[in-house]
């Protein structure tokens, strides 16, 4: 027995990042929004407090803040004709849940994509010609721009409070920051944070090679700062222990430090917890999600709830399995490769090195965990790909920081695992060991997709995602160039020892890897290549707009909250300036 | 799989009438018999002071054979030297206890249906067994195993058999009865760091062994002006777990 409630103007399907600026940005047009939340309510005051918080085994090892895989989650293979299995215990990726979502646990690098991201095929075509892009290697530009979208990037920024600094001010370059980037409206919001040991060793030695360092963008607060809605976030105290924990200061953002307290005092906004969202209910003649079913976990009773205009922000996973459970879109077929949902399945491949520094002390258990120092140098478009066999690129990173004692102990490769000299080399490198990752881009392909599981189903009876993905060839020798590029640097450092992490041919599902899984309902120009239009609204459905980063066509070099919070934004200002006064698409296919 | 009341070998379980614990008390295993003023004779070795004086803790799920597994495997992986006590002296056998005997030992937010099918390694953990079940059947087969290779269950081997079997299961050598040896392996030695590394609130980490071993503070508050203070200068405080601040 299904209970049918009243019409409400706008609900979100999950309440992370962008369900809740999605929230906000409606409630403030006028409208009544309900966001029903599959996990727990979770409020800094109460839940993310000292000395709790500060726990690696509750957090970082047992995963509180992560999804629930006994309700929930997806199958896998490497390969279209490998049998997929299920993910019984999340590893080589963490979605969260609960309020919040992913944006609690995030390490808060906060990046923008290059405007050449923006114009991918494009781009390549231009300087290397149509024929040099692989056929099996399907990335798309976006349809939306760099330019269209600063406005957002800048919105976001100051709602984060990120901290970082500027390499490009409306079109003035400063070596200090990011030479690369896309021009800037604005400066950040907040000075850069502190760099580690480290990482200034890092910085110094890519300058003398001729590279560009300078501090990763993170959105924490290097200062108490005062938001774009007016709430107030605290300054980093560089505890060390955020990767995968809440702040208790507010300085690390998420929505729930930033945007819901002033969600949870507003009387058009109304949060359900524990409601999962099992359907969306699809009228393909009228072209709208007429409602959403979902179950109260606490009583186990279903409803339905009628909304004018559904939000999906739920992570990738959950988007994709969504549409495929309301039969909205075409299902991608890898057989044919016809169909849109579920196709161009993306991530980041990220390769590390460790090097040791007998000689200096570099304190590591403090700082954040996105704390680095970082060159762009080999980024997307950021250099010259003429015949080096491969696509896309990465920044390289130095981010000695935030090593807890059970996860962050670092020592040379053929070190024994365990027994009395397992302990001296311990002892010995702890504080003497630098840690570097490359964070690369992963361009899709077309054996990369999600579909549903025909076997295994989650706790409400659904059927799974069914994940199909390694990474490419192409992404394997970025990475070795990547990798080369970070030794070159290392060398300059001129460590006592230090070694090379390459990925193993095949992508596993342990150990921890990224959290950045894109795609699945890729947004472009026209419903013949794109699952959403320009401003994230379904071409199928006009009253449905898809959120995060399964709108992304491909995954760049780059952390993807910033762009996702970006694109909420950008979003939002369309449907608040147009759609709410002509209800219908937003682009005419 | 095989359920751990059904491996080959399992009747031949008692080898003495000693009870377990006992024996362990009086080898000094348990890192009791310094602690308790108990010098028992040739048991009494040349061991550093245990971590902590603490009579022995109650199990919540390991029954005594595992229990002196446990013990012994941990003084293996982590043995007591000039940096630190043993890993049971250290608590770790009973971190271990207690988190097989927690939420996630029973299998908490894990999915858990069938079908089972042995899949490729890069798509993870593919059994029924909950992490409790499972390291209850990996000691019982360890232990078979050991009985058939050594002629005694794991925790009576002598120190160097000890390390030598431990090295056979990391391996995959040590060849277990419809179980794998090296997974076992993977877990024993992620539960003994865990338990050696962790906050002293799950029964581990004695007296802060291991983080005064590293040069770890715990939780202090702040080290927004400590991050420059002490830019390539180590910052030595007294380590601090969530006890000190509750």
């Amino acid at each position: 027995m299904v209970t049918r409630l009243k019409d409400v103007d706008a609900v979100t399907v999950g309440l992370g990042w962008t369900g809740a600026i999605m929230a906000r940005e409606l409630t403030k047009a006028g409208l009544n929004v309900v966001s029903l939340e599959r996990g727990p309510d979770r409020v800094p005051g109460e839940d993310f407090i000292l000395p709790t918080v500060r726990d690696e085994v509750r957090y970082a090892q047992r995963l509180e803040l992560m999804m629930d895989n006994s309700i929930d989650t997806i199958t896998f293979r490497n390969f279209p004709n490998d049998r997929a299995l299920p993910i019984r215990r999340i590893g080589a990726f963490l979605p969260g849940e609960g309020v919040g979502g992913s944006g609690i646990h995030w390490g808060a690098l906060h990046w923008r994509f290059l405007p050449s991201d923006f114009r991918i095929r494009s781009t390549l075509t231009e300087r290397y010609g149509a024929k040099s892009i692989p056929d099996d290697m399907t990335i798309q530009d976006w349809s939306v721009s760099y330019d269209e979208l600063e406005p957002s990037y800048d919105r976001f920024d100051k709602i984060c409070g990120v901290s970082g600094q500027a390499g490009n001010l409306r079109g003035k370059k400063i070596d200090a920051g990011n030479v690369f980037e896309g021009p800037r409206s604005d400066a950040y919001p907040n000075a850069p944070i502190k760099s580690s040991n480290a990482g200034l060793m890092f910085g110094a030695a890519s300058k003398s090679l001729g590279y560009h360092p300078f501090p990763a963008p993170v959105a924490i607060a290097s200062s108490a700062y005062v938001n774009g809605e007016g709430v107030t976030l605290g300054a980093c105290e560089y505890c060390g222990y955020c990767n995968r924990i809440a702040c208790e200061t507010n300085a690390k953002a998420s929505a729930n430090s930033t945007l819901l307290p002033l969600l949870r005092l507003d009387p058009k906004f109304e949060l359900r917890a524990r409601c999962f969202v099992t359907r969306l209910n699809y009228d393909k003649t009228a072209k709208k999600v007429v409602s959403v079913t979902y179950t109260d976990m606490r009583n186990g009773e279903e409803y339905e709830q009628p909304a004018g205009i559904v939000v999906l922000s739920a992570f990738v996973f959950g988007n994709v399995q969504q549409l495929l459970l309301a039969g909205i879109g075409e299902p991608y077929d890898h057989a044919t490769g016809r169909g849109l949902v579920g196709k161009n399945y993306a991530y980041q491949f990220e390769a590390g090195a460790n090097a040791f520094f007998p000689d200096k002390e570099l304190n590591p258990y403090w700082g954040s965990a996105g704390m680095g120092v970082v060159i762009d140098d080999f980024n997307g478009e950021n250099f010259d790909h003429g015949g080096l066999g491969f696509f896309g690129g990465g920044y390289l990173t130095c981010n000695t920081a935030a090593a807890p004692p059970i996860a962050g102990r670092t020592v040379p490769k053929g070190t024994p695992e365990w027994g009395s000299e397992w302990k001296r080399a311990t002892v010995k490198w702890y504080h003497h060991a630098a840690r570097f990752n490359t964070q690369g881009s992963v361009y899709a392909n077309r054996d990369n997709y999600m579909d549903l599981d025909p076997t295994y189903k989650d706790a409400l009876g659904r059927p799974l995602v069914r994940l199909t993905y390694n990474a490419p060839d192409n992404e394997h020798k970025m990475s070795r160039y990547l990798l080369d590029k970070l030794e070159g640097v290392i060398k300059a450092m001129n460590p006592a020892h230090y070694d090379m992490h390459p990925r193993p041919r095949n992508f596993t599902v342990v150990p921890y890897q990224s959290t950045h899984n894109t795609g699945g309902t890729m947004m472009g120009p026209d419903p013949k290549s794109s699952v959403v239009n320009r401003y994230l609204q379904s071409w199928d459905a006009d009253n449905l707009f898809i959120q995060g980063a399964s709108v992304f066509p491909q995954q760049h070099g780059y952390n993807p909250t910033g762009t996702v919070g970006a694109l909420a934004y950008w979003s939002a200002r369309a449907i608040t300036t147009n759609y709410l006064k002509n209800p219908g698409p937003l682009v005419h296919a | 799989m095989a359920a751990r009341e059904t491996l080959p070998g399992e009747g031949a379980m008692t080898e003495d009438t000693i009870p377990r614990r006992k024996f362990l008390l009086g080898a000094g295993v348990a890192g009791t018999a310094v602690a308790t003023g108990l010098v028992q004779g040739a048991a009494a070795d040349a061991r550093p002071t245990p971590a902590s004086a603490a009579q022995p803790e109650p199990l919540l799920v390991l029954n005594e054979t595992e229990h002196a597994f446990t013990v012994a495997a941990v003084d293996t992986l982590i043995p007591a030297d000039e940096l630190s006590p043993s890993g049971s002296d250290c608590g770790v056998a009973v971190y271990i206890d207690r988190q097989l005997a927690s939420a996630w030992g029973g299998g908490a937010k894990t999915y858990r249906a069938g079908p089972y099918v042995q899949g490729k390694p890069e798509q993870g953990y593919q059994l029924p067994l909950t992490p409790a079940d499972f390291f209850a059947a990996g000691i019982a087969a360890a232990n078979v195993w050991s009985r058939k290779t050594y002629g005694h269950d794991f925790d009576r081997l002598e120190p160097d058999q000890r390390a030598e079997a431990l090295k056979a299961m990391q391996e995959g050598k040590a060849e277990f009865a419809n179980f794998s040896s090296r997974a076992f392996f993977a877990r024993l030695l992620a539960l003994t760091m865990e338990g050696f590394f962790a906050d002293p609130i799950y029964g581990g980490n004695r007296n802060k062994a291991s983080w005064r071993m590293l040069g770890f503070p715990g939780l202090p508050a702040t080290y927004a002006n400590a991050i420059d203070q002490y830019r390539d200068k180590r910052y030595v405080a007294e380590p601090q777990s969530i006890a000190d601040f509750s």
